[in-house]
């Protein structure tokens, strides 16, 4: 039986990498790709209680969480092709028009 | 037995999720990121069957595999001019990125293994009770204490979709 606190650790080892992608890349889809990993890390941690609690309702959380990031992934990608041929680019440092 | 051998499968599984998903935040190649992010999802399922969550370990492989990851693969390819593994793909932030992810890890497992260290953990029991995680049990949670949610994402679903099209058909057709 491994611990409830090996689950979380796990879970905040994947969140860590998901924000250590966030913050260096310059590619609008490897940051999207991490932003699908920090979520999965989140989806760890809640079924990781909810077994430890013995109570379902974590697993109807994260069959939300699910469904909240397909939609996500699909809005996502759709504003990153728009934007590639917009600017014939996908990368993070060419668009700083909202700057000021 | 039983309990050495989940502790072995852990393990092995924990680390082919963090190497994955190390490789998907750190490779040039944004092609081999998206195909270590299809590793990194699959073992994630692992974990969940570890924990006794086989339905969602399955509607993670349709939903995640099957769909998010192919959606990546084909926005990877769509904008191949700039995935070439000549492009730089870090920013001149790596070394304080990596600063601030290193101290929240710190800041989180410490959380963590405080919380547990006190007596009672998490306030759980000891030895954590054995779930009913069948789809029954989901299905009926999400139609009678999490109705609204559940109607909520399916609007959101929808919205999103039609989004999605919207943005993505090019201008004037």
């Amino acid at each position: 039986m491994v611990p409830l606190e090996y689950y979380l650790t796990l879970s905040a080892v994947i969140f860590a990498i998901g924000v250590l992608g966030v913050l260096t890349s310059r590619n609008l889809i490897v940051i999207f790709m991490s932003i699908e990993i920090m979520l999965n890390a989140g989806n760890l941690a809640l079924i990781a209680f909810s077994r430890a609690l013995g109570d379902v309702s974590g697993h109807a959380f994260v069959f939300i969480v699910f469904a909240v990031a397909a939609a996500e992934a699909a809005v996502g990608l759709a504003i990153i092709l728009a934007v590639f041929r917009n600017r014939e680019s996908v990368n993070a440092d060419d668009f700083n028009i909202m700057r000021w | 037995m039983l309990s050495e051998t989940a502790s072995l499968v852990f393990w092995v599984i924990a680390f082919v999720t963090i190497i994955s998903a190390i490789f998907v935040v750190s490779l040039r190649n944004i092609f081999h990121s998206a195909l270590f992010l299809v590793l990194c999802l699959f073992s994630v399922a692992g974990v969940f069957v570890l924990l006794d969550a086989e339905f969602l370990a399955g509607v993670q492989v349709l939903i995640y595999v099957g769909g998010v990851a192919i959606l990546m693969i084909f926005a990877v390819m769509l904008t191949s001019r700039m995935t070439n593994s000549e492009v730089r793909q870090q920013n001149e932030q790596k070394a304080l990125g990596a600063l601030v992810a290193f101290s929240f890890l710190l800041i989180v497992t410490g959380a963590i293994l405080k919380t547990m260290s006190v007596k009672g953990g998490f306030g759980l029991s000891p030895s954590p009770s054995v779930t009913i995680s069948t789809p029954h049990a989901i299905g009926r949670l999400l139609l009678t204490n999490f109705v609204l949610p559940f109607e909520l994402v399916s609007v959101l679903l929808l919205v999103a979709l039609i989004g999605a099209v919207v943005l993505a058909k090019k201008d004037g057709d």
